[in-house]
């Protein structure tokens, strides 16, 4: 089964509400709590992302009985340094972001930390794709 | 720790989730950014917190936080209130700041939080 959303850059108050419905259409299937957290935690964190360093783009999720795989496409500014930005406390956000309650510097490794694979691939002036697997200890009921 | 226990011990106002009140809370987490609330591991959680704003009861939420404390007095919109009832959250609002009410519940009985190491 296959989710899709159109994740704006424009609008911060909506930023989550695409974790959130992956959320619980991994509850309803009836996966294991803990992998639907790590799952909530990843999506989260790159959908943040995706919408303040981004400038927003598509995110898509697509699950089986024993994995979740998430894509998170944006045409954005790009990383860089890759590993720098994996660091914790390395962040780029301006102070309003600060102010929103982003830009601790944690979000790339709280992926890393709750995913089972993590894959970056970004292009300076071209965009970011991050895609997140989580593996299910206890396999979902199947199609939701 | 009951939920009623953190009310009458922050001397809040609950905005929402009565039906809350008895469930048990056993660690806490302070923070105003939310990648620091995403990096805490404990279960039955409290989360306080001064940023009043959607992202708030969302991150809350995605972590399985039940419980939502805003500091200093600050009192949630009404929109950001209902998406917490359709959560099944509570939402309790405080005057006192984040230190005073951190330390509050701790002497009256709350322990849990997150440790790391210094690098
Ligand atoms: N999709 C992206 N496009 C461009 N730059 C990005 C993207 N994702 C991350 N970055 C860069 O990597 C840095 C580190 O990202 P990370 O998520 O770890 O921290 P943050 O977003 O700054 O803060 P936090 O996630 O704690 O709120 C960002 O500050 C930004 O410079
Ligand atoms: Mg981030």
């Amino acid at each position: 089964m296959k989710l899709r959303y159109q994740v704006s850059g424009d609008d911060l108050s909506l930023a989550g509400k695409a974790s959130s419905e992956v959320k619980r259409a991994l509850g309803r299937l009836g996966v294991d709590p803990g992998a639907i957290k790590r799952t909530a935690v990843s999506m989260y964190e790159a959908e943040m992302n995706m919408v303040i360093h981004g400038g927003g783009g598509v995110a898509v999720a697509e699950f089986s009985p024993e994995r979740i795989v998430i894509t998170m496409e944006d045409s954005g500014p790009g990383i860089a340094d890759l590993d720098l930005a994996m660091q914790e406390g390395y962040s780029t956000a301006p102070e309003w972001i600060r102010e929103m309650g982003f830009g601790a510097g944690m979000g790339l490794p709280n992926m890393k930390r709750n995913s089972d694979e993590l894959r970056i691939e970004s292009e300076v002036g071209k965009g970011t794709t991050v895609t997140i697997v989580i593996i299910f200890s206890v396999p979902g009921g199947g199609q939701a | 720790m009951k939920v009623r226990d953190i009310v009458a011990t922050l001397d809040g106002i609950l905005m929402t989730g009565e039906e809350l009140l008895d469930v048990d809370i056993q660690a806490a987490c302070g923070a105003d950014l939310m990648s620091d609330v995403m990096a805490f591991v404990k279960e039955n959680v409290v989360l306080l917190t001064g940023l009043v704003n959607p992202q708030s009861i969302r991150t809350a939420d995605l972590m399985d936080i039940r419980v939502v404390v805003y500091v200093r007095g600050k009192v949630p919109p009404k929109d950001m209130v209902a998406e917490a009832t359709r959560n099944g959250m509570a939402v309790i609002s405080t005057k006192y700041s984040m230190f005073l009410a951190c330390g509050r519940l701790y002497e009256a009985g709350i322990r849990g939080g997150g440790t790391r190491e210094i690098r």
